[in-house]
């Protein structure tokens, strides 16, 4: 369902949220019949603007967009809420247990990020990486499976909410040391440029990582010989309990490559991330490093162990939900745009609530890894004299 | 103490018996009269292929492990600092940057966290990165990489990811090299699940063992000694590998089982060479894989002898020889006549004086005096 031209000058008048117009520029309308393949396109304003460091040009505030990607948009961010929050009342019902950090708030980056690239490209990121799975082409029921401990999780109970990988897709983790993960990626990324491969790397980490010596080591290497990385912080403000300005000297953390260029992207709004994404895979492998900062947020606190809310007001955290949701952001988009009814939005939302049911009651469902795999998988080819582990007591093997 | 021990070993020439399977034997060959090369018992641990003996040093013997790899298989190459057009500090990779390009032999800035975990990064992908920390000690900076990313990863990612990486340098105590710069690194990474140990000693086996490595799946450390990259002696030809979990019988003997590895090696022999005109009989074993223990072949030894003697460069506290003597204490107690007589180093940093330095490491002596307690005197033959 297309929106008149009408419609859309009466739209032109839209406030949205924050005070800046939701206007979509119907620059790059390419009619089709009604049985075409190819969908209409219309352009969306960014917007808020990007910030540069050291880059010549910046991408343009406007992108380019289909129904169809915009709907995906929606129903993907809407499912990854839902998913976190259930895993919040799982927390709370001890049905997962250890560390546990959302990312409710932060789902724009990782969708938007999806929409501009393939998995031909390698994502690396660190512990808050449940929705940076399903992303990746996971579902839902391999996080849970996996967050409750269970046989069928994604590393089959072993690893834990900290450690989901997709080797196929490209996906490294899920890594539990702050940091830890940059070095990965820059190496994934030289694989990519031994291999002459036309892919890149994003290497995420958030504000708290940033001040790891690690990262600058990495990053002064992969300036060193072009690789090609993105690192893409994930900026929401706070290193668990203490805040950016109290931890961080130099806030603007897309500054701080000094030789490396960078960019900053608001990213609560999933359509800058995809078009600053998208500018940021060609640089990438064309020139070598680039540092993207995405401005987010998250709601609940560092992980679930931590309330949130003792370094930062309720009126804070609400005041952020109100004015730069994600979800709702690209819901009154919807709206706006016609492009779907209120029955259909209701019908997207309640799919997503089944799905999370439905993985819910399935790993309840899953036994916990065998006890025989406790001593499996520790070395990837056994070595001789490898076929069994002594056990706590004197006598007791596992086999390998 | 420690000049002696090198000044014997540059003497060693070939001397070897032809059915010999295990590696340098020279000094013991002359020592003992020349009994006692032939076949040990169990398995042998590398594979001779064609008479392409050559004799050479272990640096180059390392080198040549590197080049025949890395032209035989294009995803292995090397990183770390000045392995490229300095040609390593050591000489490992001397040349090899001519032949392989920079790429392959990336030099590194100094940030050992970083591009060992670059490397780990890079392995998870499919290349397979020899790592070179150029002083086994500068790779605890890089600890939390090996330890998390190297040797947990295939377990936590439910076996999705190998990290075929070999994480090699030199480590033990040097001529007066400091404190900081004499470390025994094995005693910290033993405990790291999902790795393997492995110490090379003699040129032969550095190379079967650095091929075996590369090509090896698991992550590998490989431990060399600062003392050994000139130890002369005959190297296999392009297929040969040697089992890296697979220890080495140094000397076949009946009284009592040494157990070493490393530059221990040379110092368990030299004491040997005096027990053995004394009368005693000792059986040396050359541990070869750190972690895991090859077991097999100590409990064949320790059957037979009853009484195992270490002999390690670790500490006293916490080492290689520490997790050993409570292994073979829990498995073989009954096999034993003796408790597990380790001798370590003492638990002090290297100090830099000469003396000082030579009385916290283990010296011929000491062995020869931990064999006459544990035996009573030699029965005369």
């Amino acid at each position: 369902m297309l929106p008149s031209l009408a419609k859309q000058w009466r739209n032109a008048a839209v406030i949205g949220l924050r005070g800046q117009s939701l206007v979509p520029c119907a620059s790059t309308r390419t009619f089709a019949s009604a049985k075409s393949t190819e969908e209409e396109t219309f352009d969306v304003e960014i917007t808020t603007p990007f910030e540069g460091h050291k880059l010549d040009e910046l991408p343009s505030q406007t992108v380019t967009t289909t129904k169809t990607e915009v709907l995906d948009f929606f129903r993907d961010l809407f499912r990854y809420r839902r998913m976190e929050i259930a895993a919040d009342v799982l927390y709370k019902g001890k049905f997962i247990r250890g560390f546990c950090h959302l990312y409710d708030g932060q789902e724009a980056i990782c969708v938007g990020m999806e929409s501009a690239i393939n998995y031909e490209d390698a994502i690396i990121t660190s512990y808050r990486d449940h929705c940076t799975y399903l992303g990746r082409g996971g579902n839902m029921y391999e996080v849970i499976a996996e967050l409750l401990g269970r046989k069928d999780g994604c590393s089959r109970g072993l690893g834990g909410s900290m450690h989901m990988y997709h080797r196929e897709n490209n996906f490294y983790g899920g890594n539990g040391i702050v940091g830890a993960q940059v070095p990965l990626g820059v190496g994934i990324a030289f694989q990519q440029k031994y291999n002459k491969k036309d892919n890149c790397t994003f290497t995420m980490y958030g504000d708290g990582a940033a001040n790891q010596g690690q990262g600058f080591e990495a990053l002064n290497m992969a300036a060193l010989w072009d690789l090609p990385v993105v690192y893409v912080c994930e900026n929401n403000h706070f290193g668990m309990g203490t805040a950016e300005w109290r931890g961080s000297k130099q806030p603007a953390f897309y500054k701080r490559g000094d030789y490396v260029p960078g960019i900053k992207v608001d990213g609560m709004d999933v359509f800058a991330v995809k078009k600053a994404v998208a500018f940021a895979k060609e640089y990438a492998i064309k020139n070598g490093p680039l540092i993207m900062e995405m401005d987010t947020y998250r709601y609940h606190g560092h992980s679930m162990s931590d309330p949130g809310s003792t370094y930062r007001t309720r009126d804070e955290v609400s005041g952020i939900r109100n004015q730069r949701d994600p979800i709702e952001r690209v819901r009154k988009l919807i709206q706006n745009m016609e492009l779907a009814t209120t029955a259909e939005i209701k019908a997207i939302e309640k799919a997503a609530r089944k799905e999370v049911d439905d993985a819910i009651a399935k790993a309840k469902e899953c036994p916990e890894p065998p006890e025989e795999w406790l001593t499996k998988n520790i070395y990837s080819a056994a070595p001789h004299g490898w076929e069994s582990v002594r056990g706590v007591e004197r006598g007791l093997a596992h086999e390998t | 103490m420690v000049s002696t021990v090198h000044k014997r070993h540059s003497v060693g020439g070939v001397g070897r018996q032809a059915c010999a399977r295990s590696s340098s034997g020279a000094l013991a060959a002359r020592r003992s009269g020349g009994a006692r090369w032939n076949a040990r018992v169990g398995r042998p641990s590398s594979t001779r292929i064609g008479a392409e003996e050559k004799e050479m040093l272990m640096w180059e013997a390392l080198r040549e492990a590197t080049d025949e790899e890395m032209e035989r298989d294009p995803t292995v190459l090397v990183m770390g600092e000045d392995v490229g057009h300095y040609g390593g500090s050591y000489k490992v990779t001397y040349d090899l940057y001519k032949k392989y390009g920079e790429m392959r032999l990336l030099d590194t800035p100094i940030a050992e966290n970083s591009f060992a975990g670059m490397g780990i990064g890079a392995a998870m992908t499919g290349l397979r990165p020899i790592i070179e920390g150029m002083n086994m000690g500068f790779l605890l900076l890089a600890f939390n990489q090996i330890s998390n990313n190297c040797g947990m990863l295939h377990y936590t990612s439910g076996g999705q990811y190998k990290v075929p990486v070999v994480i090699r340098g030199p480590g033990g105590v040097g001529r007066q090299l400091g404190a900081e710069h004499s470390q025994r690194l094995e005693s910290y990474f033993q405990s790291i699940p999902g790795v393997q140990l492995v110490a090379c000693s003699t040129a032969r086996n550095s190379k079967a063992l650095l091929k075996a490595a590369i090509r090896s799946d698991n992550p590998v450390i490989f431990f060399e000694h600062v003392l050994l990259y000139n130890v002369k002696g005959p190297v296999g030809g392009k297929d040969e590998v040697q089992e890296l979990n697979r220890a080495e019988v140094v000397r076949e003997g009946s009284d009592i089982t040494i157990l070493c590895y490393s530059r221990m090696r040379y110092v368990s022999m030299q004491a040997v060479g005096d027990l053995v005109t004394q009368g005693y009989d000792p059986e040396v074993i050359d541990l070869i894989s750190l972690k895991p223990f090859d077991l097999e072949t100590i409990y064949n030894s320790l059957k037979k002898t009853r009484k195992v003697l270490i002999v390690e460069e670790c500490m006293k506290t916490g080492g290689i020889g520490a997790s050993l003597s409570s292994t073979i204490s829990e498995n073989f107690i009954d096999e034993l006549d003796h408790e597990v007589v380790r001798l370590s180093s003492q638990d002090v940093p290297t100090a830099y004086a000469h003396e000082l330095e030579a009385a916290t490491i283990v010296q011929p002596e000491q062995v020869v005096d931990a064999v006459h307690k544990m035996c009573g005197s030699a029965i005369p033959a």
